[in-house]
């Protein structure tokens, strides 16, 4: 199979030029938005990318077009934001667009901005992403210089203020509503829905809020169209997904597939399969939080939405993180809770208490001094937690957990019984904080 | 609101961040929502954001200093005290956990004569454990100023050591060979 054929977002990743405005010129680009503007009109972009069926690549999956949807009919001010704080453990996939492909986002934004009436456009790029941020602003003073960006932008056609916005290392700005207040200039702390960002958002307007991967396929779509788009992918799943892949394999990195890949072909072809002396044990398909699958499970699923729903995890970023036979899992586990607790924003008590006991009941289920009842504590915990907080953090939190628990529990009972499986890495427990 | 910046604060931006400063507050729809982008640009001439520049800020967008120093704690990246010259952050997430990142930051440890969170007696490096940087396909990584170093090994993270302390630092794995 030639995988080049699915390159719609990356096909200048890896190029020299390709961040240059010139080069992106010379591939036909901002042809779209001079079309979108000037021919098609915003309810027309709006109907294209809907028919698309392109669904939202931060994580929800939640189709764009439909998003879009939501800003009420006549609203005076509408803000568009474009969700650059790639945080998610196991995914870097907009990292590549943005380092290699920035005038793909930034004509992709232009254009979802026209879409939805937005005349401010903000790019929040996360903190660690400092080399990037001076690239994209790089890109975006080069589209204002060509008179794409600003009051007179296009010949007077439409006009489009945009801002790179540089976070300053929060997890829980990658979520819509904590991204919104961190702009805002508040603590990065999610506000509760509804109302939804696109009723009642920044500075209380009707805001949209869109993933980097999402807006990066708006150009390619309305030059090829909706059913060209849909000519990849499955009916459900349509189009084409960065998946960014990590740990012992022979090929990993950022790779473009079409949905409904099988897992086995993209594990073979795609990624060459396990690095020497390698063996697979689990796969976390779609970021941290997403629950993981056993390589058997792995193995017999498909790379798309409903597939890997029906698996019993879930797509979210296409942040692969590919877990070798030698891990402990309760390492692992560990490593997560540790994170999830130090990232929890702390507003709400189930998240800020619950992320903390799982990482401390973890920490002493390694450490050696865990009880049997601790899984069922564990698990008690969890159904403190889901559900019950203003955002999907505690979620996050919850899934890999349960998963760990359910799909690995010998791991844990070993522990849990006193018996050790594995030594403990004590550097790694002197580590742990707290 | 009028926020009286406190007496005897010599905080002020030089010429060339006094104008950056004013395109921030020309760019940004509200002077609340310029609140972060100024503190970047505090802490990318100071290394921090100290006191006075907290007044200064609070002062400057019309909020309380309260309002502007929750926002400097709640961010991990803004530091509110003088840093080690080079702060070494490894990042300890799942993905480097897998390819390696414990045994790196122990190699890192013996290599700085410090253990993580600590400062060398010289004050010219920490190392640090931070959270997914975002290069879980090139771990183990760290992340140093704006730039990452990736795929790195003992050798790898001995040459960069050895080059900071010589002001010869390799290049960073971020800093691509693009044109420029």
């Amino acid at each position: 199979m030639n995988q080049d054929q699915y390159r719609i977002l990356s096909k200048r990743f890896g190029r020299r030029d390709g961040h240059r405005l010139a080069a992106y010129e010379a591939d036909g680009g901002y042809r779209a938005l001079k079309r979108a503007v000037g021919q098609l009109g915003a309810a027309a972009v709006r109907e294209e990318v809907k028919a698309s069926g392109l669904r939202g690549r931060g994580g929800a999956g939640f189709p764009a077009g439909v998003k879009w949807g939501f800003v009420p009919q006549g609203a005076e001010t509408v803000y568009f934001m474009v969700n650059a704080d790639e945080s998610e453990p196991g995914t870097f996939k907009d990292r590549y667009l943005l380092d290699y492909d920035p005038h793909a986002v930034i004509e992709g934004s232009a254009i979802s901005s026209f879409a939805v009436g937005a005349k401010l456009c903000v790019i929040y790029i996360r903190g660690e992403f400092g080399w990037l941020v001076d690239r994209v602003q790089k890109a975006v003073d080069e589209a204002y210089a060509a008179g794409y960006l600003g009051p007179g932008a296009l010949g007077g056609a439409y006009e489009l203020e945009m801002i790179v916005h540089k976070g300053a290392g929060a997890y829980i700005c990658g979520e819509e509503t904590g991204l919104i207040n961190s702009v805002t200039g508040l603590k990065g702390q999610p506000s509760i829905k509804p109302p939804f960002p696109a009723v009642s958002g920044f500075l209380g307007q009707p805001t949209i809020v869109n993933n980097v991967e999402t807006v990066a396929a708006v150009p390619w779509i309305l030059e090829n169209g909706a059913a060209a788009y849909r000519a990849f992918g499955t009916e459900k799943s349509p189009g084409t997904k960065l998946f960014s892949v990590s740990g012992p394999v022979r090929r990993p990195g950022v790779h473009e597939i079409p949905l409904g890949l099988p897992f086995r072909e993209f594990f073979t072809d795609w990624l060459g399969g396990m690095a020497d002396g390698e063996e697979l044990k689990a796969v976390i398909m779609g970021g941290s939080s997403v629950p993981v699958l056993t390589a058997a499970e792995a193995m017999e699923t498909a790379l798309d939405y409903e597939s890997l729903a029906a698996a019993g995890t879930m797509l979210g970023s296409g942040g692969m993180i590919i877990i070798p036979q030698r891990c402990d899992m309760v390492e692992l586990i560990q490593v997560l809770m540790h994170f999830y607790w130090d990232e929890s924003c702390g507003q709400c008590t189930p998240c800020r208490e619950g992320t903390g006991w799982l990482h401390r009941i973890v920490k002493r289920l390694r450490g050696g001094e865990g009880a049997p009842e601790d899984l069922a504590l564990l698990e008690k915990v969890c159904d403190g937690m889901a559900g019950l907080t203003i955002c999907p953090l505690a979620d996050a939190a919850v899934m890999p957990m349960r998963s760990f628990l359910e799909r690995f529990r010998p791991e844990f009972e070993a522990l849990a019984a006193g018996r050790r499986e594995t030594e403990p890495d004590s550097r790694w427990a002197r580590e742990i904080r707290s | 609101m009028n926020v009286p910046i406190k007496d005897g604060n010599s905080f002020r931006l030089g010429e060339q961040d006094a104008a950056r400063f004013a395109a921030i507050l020309a760019r940004y729809p509200t002077r609340r929502s310029a609140l972060m982008p100024t503190l970047w640009l505090i802490q990318d001439r100071d290394g921090h954001i100290s006191d006075a520049a907290v007044s200064w800020t609070a002062a400057q967008l019309e909020l309380s200093e309260a309002k502007v120093r929750e926002v400097v704690s709640f961010y991990v990246m803004y530091r509110d005290r003088p840093q080690a010259r080079h702060v070494l952050q490894v990042c300890h997430n799942i993905s480097c956990h897998i390819m390696g990142a414990q045994p790196l930051l122990s190699h890192l440890e013996g290599k700085l004569g410090i253990r993580r969170g600590e400062l060398t007696p010289d004050g010219e490096f920490a190392l640090e454990g931070v959270e997914c940087l975002g290069a879980c396909g090139m771990g183990p990584c760290l992340q140093l100023g704006r730039h990452l170093y990736e795929n790195l090994t003992p050798e790898k993270a001995d040459a960069l050591v050895d080059g900071l302390r010589r002001g010869d630092p390799p290049r960073p794995d971020t800093d691509r060979d693009l044109e420029d």
